[in-house]
């Protein structure tokens, strides 16, 4: 199993976020997080990646962790192909080859700052599946996209999870998307966490 | 005029407007500018003791530049320069990205730091001299002192102002702590670092030059010191203007193409 999470509590001052959570992921499943806004799943995403420290209970993750955040979170300062090749440890050919696969071939030499922002959304993909991890969090990666662009991305996410088979944790708003991607569900509802999951 | 007739007008100063001079012109303009300012001055005053114009300046610099008297006490100077500069600008750097990326410690320095920013530079410089010796060591100790302050405040707001989800995505991806510094951390600072060290050459030069003219026997304070003691008004000015003139070099060779390759990704 390569991830297992049992939060016990998770609080922001006196206000519970989350509570008595507990889900293991294996290689190749995608559960897909729905809830409102505001319910902790982007906290639970950090919790996760370990960007946040400061709960009650334990997680437990082995292998490489990837992550495709709301925004593109790019360096700005440094080129497409050096975005991957820095983040992943990828070779430039690599870095290539991931680019290619995610429609950007040819732009490797050029800042984010000259790539649309769909173009962007593609380039951070591609960093997380550069990255060839074991563990993928997506964390909302096709808010605010038109849908052509969406239906785009999830096909490529779709290829790349079932070539890589990592375990992902797929945040999301979208029913149609966690519906498309998900082998899981798990729906958190506010305040105080009543879970359910169920199997797709 | 009819209303037409004032549209033409303005369209037609659109067209006509002339393209702004490259910077290059500019400056090269301003310096001219300064030098008629200077000679206007000096001929207003009408004696060469007290200010002399730049045709007896000028002459008197090339004279010491053939010498070799002028590159000796420009070389002495310039090194110092360099040495308290690398020292000031590194140690800064450090105690501004721990004091900006810590908050408990940041509580704790800043009074440091404010009584350090206060502390007049002379004071230091005397201090220095009592307490090390008359030697280079306690000079350039000295000049890093008064500079390390102001690099730790500049750099502090710069660490303050780091992108979190930019850290937060060199955490996921578990860049090395030598990644995040160079391609993370040290690009977000790059125009801090512009800033202070545009700042800090010209603080640094300025203090250098006391500390020579207070003790040390050779560099440009030092012959500052000696000339000001003759009342020879062209001397000190010979050697002012030769290390502005350096100055002015470095700023134009060194620094100002370094800006200009840190920030390539933003003009693309």
């Amino acid at each position: 199993m390569s991830l297992h999470v049992a939060i016990r509590s998770k609080r922001f001052g006196e206000t519970h976020i989350l509570r008595d959570l507990v889900f293991q992921v294996a290689p190749g499943e995608v559960l897909a997080v729905l809830g409102p806004s505001g319910v902790g799943k982007s906290t639970l995403l950090r919790l996760i990646a370990g960007l946040d420290t400061d709960y009650v209970g334990q997680i437990r993750r082995t292998g490489r962790l990837a992550m495709v955040f709301q925004e593109p979170v790019l360096m700005p300062w440094r080129s497409a192909r050096d975005n991957l090749r820095l983040t992943t440890g990828v070779s430039a050919d690599q870095a290539e080859a991931a680019l290619a696969r995610v429609g950007l071939s040819g732009k490797g030499g050029l800042f984010p700052g000259q790539l649309s922002l769909g173009q962007q959304r593609r380039l951070s993909l591609a960093r997380a599946y550069a990255a060839r991890p074991d563990i993928l969090l997506l964390d909302e990666p096709f808010v605010s996209l038109d849908p052509a662009l969406v239906e785009d991305m999830l096909a490529l996410t779709e290829s790349v999870i079932a070539e890589q088979r990592p375990a992902t944790v797929f945040v999301t708003h979208a029913q149609a998307e966690a519906d498309r991607l998900a082998t899981r569900q798990m729906k958190l509802q506010a305040p105080a966490q009543a879970v359910t999951a169920q199997g797709a | 005029m009819s209303l037409s007739e004032i549209r033409n007008i303005t369209a037609g100063r659109g067209k006509g407007s002339p393209r702004p001079l490259p910077s290059w012109a500019v400056r090269a303009l301003s310096l001219l500018a300064l030098l008629v300012f200077w000679v206007a001055l000096a001929w207003a005053k009408a004696d060469p003791m007290v200010l002399p114009g730049p045709q007896i300046v000028l002459p008197r610099i090339l004279s010491e530049a053939a010498s070799g008297e002028l590159w000796v006490h420009l070389g002495a100077t310039l090194w110092r320069v360099v040495q308290a500069f690398a020292a000031a600008m590194s140690l800064g750097l450090l105690l501004g990205l721990v004091m900006g990326l810590s908050p408990t410690l940041n509580r704790w320095l800043d009074p440091w730091l404010v009584v350090f920013l206060n502390l007049p530079a002379l004071v230091v410089i005397v201090l220095c001299f009592l307490w090390i010796g008359l030697n280079e060591t306690a000079a350039i100790v000295a000049v890093a002192i008064n500079k390390i302050p102001l690099v730790t405040a500049m750099m502090r707001e710069g660490a303050r102002a780091l992108n979190g989800p930019l850290g937060d995505m060199a955490q996921v991806f578990n860049m090395s702590a030598y990644a995040r510094l160079r391609h993370i951390v040290l690009p977000q600072l790059a125009p801090h670092l512009a800033a202070t060290a545009r700042a800090g050459l010209s603080l640094i030069w300025k203090i250098v030059l006391v500390v020579e003219f207070l003790g040390r026997g050779q560099g440009v304070g030092f012959k500052i010191h000696l000339h000001f003691q003759m009342f020879d008004v062209t001397m000190v000015m010979v050697y002012a203007l030769s290390f502005v003139a350096v100055m002015l070099a470095i700023e134009t060779l060194i620094l100002q193409p370094l800006e200009n390759r840190a920030r390539r990704w933003r003009d693309a």
